[in-house]
């Protein structure tokens, strides 16, 4: 079984809100995740989803005269929310270590690659000038640059984007960070680079044996490299569990759909999968009941909740709603009533560590 | 009878370099291709950035210019401005682009954006025009009040559905679509291909699908192109490629797509593995001394692969 100290981010009813106007409207609602050492945690959602403004309430990004960050993010004996601005960068960088998409807007044009990654040893540690140089050559070839004493003199214009990226994650786990977050790395890349990318990504993890959060909108990367994964809609998590469990028994409306909707080998001239309507706005986010109630209108009523919960569908997969029991897509026949109440369904009582029982997920 | 055809299409751009700043040397952005498109067919181009994909289907559509080569569009070659004119070439063929917003004018309302093709091309009167622009927004599924609005009051799948709606409105043959789905989410990508194919059976439209994506062009095309550096490494029907590859690069490339199958997924990163370690071996054999890509051979009656050996009689 797991130990408590694997426990490495246990995030408890985050709320992130941003301010439209006068109001200010929840990007993440209700969010409730764990991190463990030595594993990829992969968000996934479509844009609107919530699943970057997750990663930035993490590492703290958000301008906090339009933001509003409620909930815990407990980091070993720290509450990242709220953590006054000294501390957080001491953090950032150091504890945790930030991948972004775009690695040629994430790298400065005007210092060379040696310099920057140089940086945040500068930053977090006491080094000099010496080791420092020992240092981001060693990352420079654990990232796979084959001629690192050359490209640590070059400039970021001077690289090809996979190159750019594999600096961008040096620079990430150059203090060695127990936690990495990775926001849609390997969207701007081609696909031959993207597998070299996810196979670096897993290689670090298993070197440094530290938590990964991979943001992302490609389910076939998230297959591919993840352990467990969070799918998101509207701000909410609706399901999660294990990649095995959440890719081979998908239960939730929104992944079945989501799944569904790929083009896939086994139905060549098909119309694809559409669901219906759209992915609502900021704005437009109702507040109360089952989020994707309204893009499944065929389901009735009463089988969403009123205020939907987490249910337990199978050791460690959560489901959002109870709308999944009688759940079908509209060519299919609905399930029966004795279906229904068959459905696998557990009391929520959601554990953060393994068995170890630490939060109740239900409202009540 | 193919609908288009393409013949040892070339397109080359000068380096300048030195005192004089002299042409020195050409970048072989496309470098002798060969395939025709078949009427009421997607043909589909595939290729990572920078394989000469979508100066393919500039070259097409006529907004690159040709070094040297043919299209061959109803028996006459339209990379001479004479013939496009002549058989209203512009007319016929149309083209999606990958961004939506910043294909569409933001100071113009959906009915003038999609009203401009038919402007430069009929004689229609004002109602006939606006009669004619609803029809348009219906065929894409949109409300009819999105005549008044702009651009950006749309979400990226209703704004790529306008660019389709575009590219119909002239009734074309030929439709270049180039990456029309890779920006969009997957549930709007269904959408926006389910439009694309109705639209085809519907007027019979053929579509040079250019993707990097192989799981969308497999879903899409029956016929198709793998390109690199700016030459084919193979062509063929879907069976041929996606079953039967025979480069090495095209291998590469199917094994990098990542599968939605997690219990397969060590087997899956094996095979991946494999493909690279052969790919950086054997790289030499299966591109000439200067890294072109040699002439296609024929494998069989459909499929045609950049192979060295098949010439001299061996096989790889």
């Amino acid at each position: 079984m797991d130990k408590p100290e694997d426990l490495l981010l246990d995030i408890q009813h985050l709320h992130t809100a941003f301010r439209v106007g006068d109001d200010f409207y929840d990007a993440v609602d209700d969010v409730s995740l764990t991190l463990k050492r030595d594993e990829i945690l992969a968000i996934v959602g479509e844009s609107g989803s919530g699943k970057s403004t997750l990663a930035t309430s993490i590492i703290g990004l958000h301008n906090p005269m339009n933001t509003k960050v409620t909930g815990d993010i407990l980091y070993s004996d720290l509450n990242l929310v709220g953590l006054n601005e000294p501390i957080y960068n001491r953090l950032r960088g150091n504890d945790i270590g930030m991948i972004f998409q775009d690695p040629l807007a994430a790298l400065n044009p005007l210092m060379r690659i040696g310099d920057q990654i140089a940086e945040t040893l500068l930053y977090h540690t006491k080094m000099t000038k010496e080791e420092r140089d020992k240092r981001v050559l060693e990352l420079l070839g654990q990232v796979g640059i084959p001629n690192p004493e050359r490209t640590f003199r070059q400039y970021p214009h001077e690289l090809s984007g996979g190159m750019r990226q594999r600096v961008v994650i040096a620079i990430a786990i150059a203090c060695k960070p127990p936690i990495i977050i990775a926001d849609e790395p390997t969207t701007a890349l081609d696909v031959t680079i993207q597998a070299q990318i996810l196979d670096l990504l897993r290689q670090i993890q298993s070197e440094t044996h530290s938590g990964i959060i991979l943001i992302t909108h490609d389910l076939g990367v998230v297959a591919e490299t993840a352990d467990r994964v969070a799918v998101m809609y509207a701000g909410q998590i609706v399901e999660k569990g294990s990649v095995k469990d959440v890719f081979e028994h998908p239960t939730h409306p929104y992944t079945r759909s989501l799944l569904r909707s790929m083009p896939q080998a086994d139905s060549d001239d098909d119309e694809l999968h559409v669901i219906q309507g759209v992915v609502p706005s900021l704005k437009n986010m109702q507040i109360e009941g089952c989020r994707f109630a309204e893009r499944i209108p065929w389901i009735p009523d009463s089988a969403h909740e009123a205020k939907p919960t987490m249910h337990e569908v199978g050791p460690d997969h959560f489901v959002q709603c109870t709308c999944y029991k009688s759940f079908h897509f509209e060519d299919e026949p609905a399930p029966t009533a004795e279906q229904i109440a068959a459905a696998p369904d557990k009391p929520a009582v959601e554990t953060a560590v393994g068995g170890a029982g630490v939060t109740d997920d239900s409202e009540d | 009878m193919a609908l288009i055809e393409i013949r040892n299409l070339k397109i080359h751009y000068p380096i300048r370099s030195g005192f004089w700043n002299r042409v020195t040397d050409h970048v072989l952005a496309v470098d002798g291709v060969n395939f025709d498109i078949e009427e009421g067919e997607t043909y589909g181009l595939i290729g990572e950035s920078g394989s000469g994909k979508s100066t393919i289907g500039k070259a097409i559509v006529g907004l690159e210019p040709v070094t040297s080569g043919q299209i061959i569009y109803k028996g006459k070659d339209i990379t001479k401005a004479k013939n496009r004119k002549a058989l209203q070439y512009n007319k016929d063929v149309q083209m999606i682009f990958q961004d939506s917003l910043s294909s569409l004018n933001p100071r113009k309302r959906i009915e003038d954006i999609i009203a401009e093709p038919i402007r430069n091309f009929q004689r229609l009167s004002a109602t006939e025009e606006r009669k004619r622009v609803q029809e348009l927004l219906d065929i894409v599924g949109m409300p009819s009040d999105a005549l008044y609005k702009y651009p950006h009051e749309f979400s990226g799948g209703q704004r790529q559905r306008i660019g389709v709606a575009r590219a119909v409105a002239t009734n074309p043959k030929l439709i270049v679509a180039d990456e029309p789905v890779s920006a969009l989410d997957l549930s709007v990508q269904a959408q926006v291909l389910n439009f694309m194919k109705r639209i085809q059976e519907q007027y019979n439209i053929s579509y040079l699908f250019i993707s990097h994506d192989l799981g969308v062009v497999k879903h899409m095309c029956r016929a198709m192109a793998i390109m690199h550096r700016g030459r084919f490494v193979e062509i063929g029907t879907r069976e041929d490629i996606y079953t039967d590859p025979k480069h090495i690069y095209t291998k590469r490339l199917l094994a990098a797509i990542p599968e939605v199958k997690p219990g397969d997924r060590d087997a899956h990163v094996a095979h991946r593995k494999a493909i690279e370690k052969e790919f950086t071996e054997e790289e030499n054999r299966y591109y000439d001394k200067n890294g072109r890509v040699y002439d296609l051979q024929r494998v069989s009656d459909t499929h045609q692969a950049a192979l060295p050996e098949l010439a001299d009689g061996g096989e790889a």
